[in-house]
């Protein structure tokens, strides 16, 4: 099944795909299967150990299974401090 | 017991006040400042972005953690965002304790888990000219 999601990227990963978000057409069950497909899209490097990700403005799994319409926010590897 | 995420130039003084509590024996402080060097390349200036509501929320969870943990009675963590120049506070972190050995412990632990688990990101400016996001694989330049 497709669904439509709207994908944010924040610091290195909105500068990579040059955008601050997108709306996604997917088949992705899973925020780690839509950040697989957005990397290979965009060339995102960093494993997803070392991400974070987001759903509708909170935290999520990365095994949260996704929603039409679901805002999907893709973390780069923090460096606080 | 706040976590905050700002743009303004973090005030040390005004910051410690809001720990001072006549049962507090013991105040540990921590500020983290933009250095000239990292891994070898010259730094002239740092960029932090946060997310702030979510960066807001997870540093008020680090915070309760302290309180939970150690035997404090205050703890407070503010972090900038924005572009800093050499020498700039970028984040600045407090407790409060009877005494000293919970307030130690509690300020540790909130720079650790910040740096671990905040949506906070930092990009490097060098003397160079070129920029680098830390800790990232992906390029962008």
């Amino acid at each position: 099944m497709t669904i439509e999601v709207t994908a944010r990227y924040f610091a290195a990963f909105r500068e990579r795909a040059g955008r601050d978000k997108e709306r996604v057409q997917t088949q992705a069950h899973t925020a780690a299967e839509l950040y697989g497909e957005l990397a290979k899209r965009h060339g995102f490097a960093d494993s997803i150990a070392r991400c974070k990700v987001a759903v509708n403005d909170e935290l999520a799994d990365w095994n949260v299974a996704l929603a039409a319409g679901d805002e999907v926010l893709f973390f780069p590897p923090v460096a606080g401090g | 017991m706040s976590f905050k995420i700002t743009s303004d130039v973090i005030d040390p003084v005004a910051r410690k006040r809001e720990l001072e509590q006549q049962a507090a024996g013991a105040c540990v402080t921590f500020e983290g400042w933009v250095r000239n060097h990292n891994d070898g390349a010259a730094v002239q200036a740092l960029e932090y972005e946060a997310h702030q509501a979510i960066a807001e929320k997870e540093g008020a969870r680090i915070v309760e953690e302290a309180m939970t943990r150690f035997a404090i009675v205050a703890v407070h963590c503010e972090h900038r965002v924005g572009k800093l120049g050499l020498g700039d506070c970028a984040v600045w972190v407090g407790a409060s304790a009877a005494h000293r050995g919970a307030a130690f412990d509690a300020c540790r632990y909130v720079i650790d888990e910040t740096k671990a688990r905040v949506p906070i990101w930092k990009k490097e400016h060098y003397a160079s000219g070129a920029t680098a996001w830390v800790n990232c694989a992906t390029r962008t330049s």
